[in-house]
């Protein structure tokens, strides 16, 4: 913690009403008492043995290819989309943007429906990929990860486009002015200058694709070895297994954790 | 071989329309207020911004002729270009930053760093090769984003403002470093700044930009012994009248000037302070041209004293502190000026 953090917190805290401090330990309580009761129950001692079972490996497996193949799917679609709505003026922009973001604050489960209607055997676009290509999605890994981009790509296209606002685009003049090109301006000088922003998108999006739970159960099902990534698989197992379904959330917390670690130099700059 | 160019665009509040030539080997230095538009016109000049109408031409070859829609993009002209705050790449080292160029040209990478390495040497940085910009001191930042506007050797060569963001005490050494890399470069030289100090000390020619126009040019020396503008006037510290010559008196506008020769029509007078003397009485004998009026600012100038004297024709003096003394001056004061008529240089408007 830096000097000017200290005064901050020892000037700024000592101001509040002490009356606030009741509500403010409940809420606190409130987000901990649950990872606590987590961590309590956990059995370490055979914590090993329950992660190698091959259903939890399964599951392990399974959405890191998934999440993975959703984020993959996120950075080749997702910031292009965000260098057009930074980079372009056209007409309903706004309008784009707020589709863009839509997915993310509705509910997953609707988001299952939607892809099903649309990519569903019968679906808008399903039934011509059924039809021509022979391809169908739901109930398939592919659908898995088509479920995980829907929901996690606005983190990054987002965060790619805030980046991009941000930065200086005299950079790209400067360039420019060196003999380079488009492409060679987009590789050399504008990916490395919003390559922190980029970063912390490509983290987000992982964090959320990881832990899809709706769209994907709505959408992929939930067949072992299929489309039962490791949230599904948590909540399955509750019912039969509760040691495998907490050494499964053990997991994911302790990957939501390294995730918050890895961007708190950005969203917390200097507490 | 030289660059000619005759440009307007409209950008926000400022209306540009310039016509401007610069012969090869030859050092301009654009010299105007902020806001004048010399950012503008050199970045027009780079392709960075698109014309309304006019056309640039660099040793004949047309970059931009928005009649026959002729244009070079910006990565196709053979420009060099400081930018005010250098824009140094922050994610390159010094060695890459200054590479760049040349990588984007298509040099194999190895040949690249060779010659990135001898600029630097050149400019005195080869220590700092490995160096990010955020590292280097604002003279060093300054070097290395000349060296990689100058590695590529281009035809033409644009800075602007390369020392304004650097204190004082940097300020003059890098100006002599400054002015001996420009005279190593044979291409033709465009440099903006609004430090009249500045522009002196580099510039075999000087031309002024006020609102988007070019109001004067000329040597250092004609710009400064002949102002055309009140802004050239005030930089270059000498009273500049307006007015209208029959015979050797011009009318100006809240009065008369005797002057030596003989002159017709429209003119400028300049008169520089020096040549302004103060008497608490209406003074007797020679000097020719005297107007009462009140003492306004009195300030200390190096070894003189500076007073503004407001009334029908205001004017700055220039005295000796014992002049100043003698003449207990103080603002508000009643005070005459005059003028010899010799101590007036008359040109046509």
């Amino acid at each position: 913690m830096t000097a000017g953090a200290r005064h901050r917190r020892a000037g700024g805290g000592s101001r509040i009403p002490a009356l606030l401090l009741v509500p403010a330990g409940l809420a606190l309580g409130f987000l901990a008492v649950p990872l606590a009761g987590l961590l309590a129950r956990t059995p370490w001692g055979n914590l090993g043995a329950e992660l190698v079972t091959p259903r939890v490996l399964e599951a392990l497996r399974l959405s890191l290819v998934c999440s993975l193949g959703a984020v993959a799917v996120s950075i080749v679609l997702g910031v292009p989309l965000a260098f057009l709505l930074a980079r372009v003026t056209f007409p309903g922009r706004n309008l784009v943007r707020a589709l863009t973001t839509l997915s993310m604050v509705l509910p997953p489960v609707v988001g299952g429906v939607a892809l099903l209607l649309a990519f569903g055997r019968r679906g808008l676009v399903g039934q011509w990929l059924d039809q021509w290509f022979g391809i169908t999605l739901p109930f398939t890994t592919a659908g898995a990860i088509l479920a995980e981009a829907f929901v996690a790509m606005p983190f990054l296209v987002i965060s790619t486009e805030a980046g991009l606002r941000a930065m200086d685009r005299r950079f790209e003049d400067a360039a420019a002015t060196l003999g380079a090109g488009r492409w060679t301006i987009l590789r050399r000088v504008t990916l490395p200058l919003i390559a922190p922003s980029l970063g912390a998108g490509v983290a987000l999006c992982w964090a959320r694709a990881l832990g899809e739970f709706g769209a994907t159960i709505t959408f992929a099902g939930n067949l072992p070895g299929v489309t039962q990534t490791m949230p599904l698989a948590v909540y399955i197992a509750l019912e039969t297994d509760l040691q495998a379904a907490i050494a499964l959330s053990l997991v994911l917390l302790v990957v939501s954790l390294a995730v918050l670690v890895a961007l708190r130099d950005r969203w917390f700059p200097t507490a | 071989m030289s660059l000619e160019a005759d440009l307007g665009l409209a950008l926000g509040e400022l209306d540009l329309e310039v016509e401007l030539t610069v012969a090869s080997g030859e050092l301009v230095v654009l010299l105007g207020p902020n806001g004048a538009g010399k950012t503008t016109l050199l970045r027009a000049l780079a392709g960075l911004v698109p014309l309304d109408h006019g056309r640039v031409v660099l040793d004949g070859a047309v970059l931009d002729d928005v009649a026959t829609g002729e244009h070079v993009p910006t990565e196709r002209r053979p420009i060099g270009f400081v930018f005010q705050d250098y824009l140094l790449f922050p994610h390159l080292s010094a060695l890459e930053n200054v590479a760049f160029g040349l990588r984007s040209r298509g040099l194999p990478r190895a040949e690249a760093r060779r010659r990135a390495a001898a600029w630097l040497d050149r400019v005195g940085l080869a220590a700092h090769a490995a160096a990010r910009p955020r590292a280097l001191s604002g003279g060093q930042a300054q070097r290395v984003a000349l060296a990689r506007a100058m590695v590529g050797d281009p035809r033409l060569l644009l800075l602007d403002e390369p020392l304004a963001a650097l204190d004082a005490a940097t300020r003059t050494e890098v100006r002599r470093d400054l002015r001996r890399h420009l005279a190593s470069f044979d291409g033709t030289r465009l440099l903006v700044t609004h430090d009249p100090l500045e522009a002196i000390a580099l510039a075999d020619r000087l031309v002024v930009l006020e609102e988007g126009r070019v109001t004067q040019t000329g040597t250092p020396a004609e710009v400064s012994g002949q102002p055309r503008s009140r802004y050239v006037a005030e930089l270059v510290g000498v009273n500049l009248f307006h007015g209208r010559a029959d015979g050797h008196t011009l009318r100006l506008a809240g009065g008369t000037l005797v002057v030596a020769d003989e002159h017709h029509g429209a003119v400028l007078a300049a008169v520089h302070p020096h040549a302004v003397a103060l008497h608490r009485r209406l003074p007797e004998g020679t000097p020719r041209n005297v107007w009462a009026g009140t003492a306004g600012a009195v300030e200390v100038v190096g070894d003189r004293v500076r007073v503004q004297v407001t009334g029908p024709v205001p004017i700055v003096a220039e005295v000796t502190p014992a002049a100043a003394a003698e003449l207990r001056l103080a603002e508000g004061g009643q005070v005459w000026a005059s003028v010899k008529a010799t101590e007036v240089t008359v040109y046509p408007a």
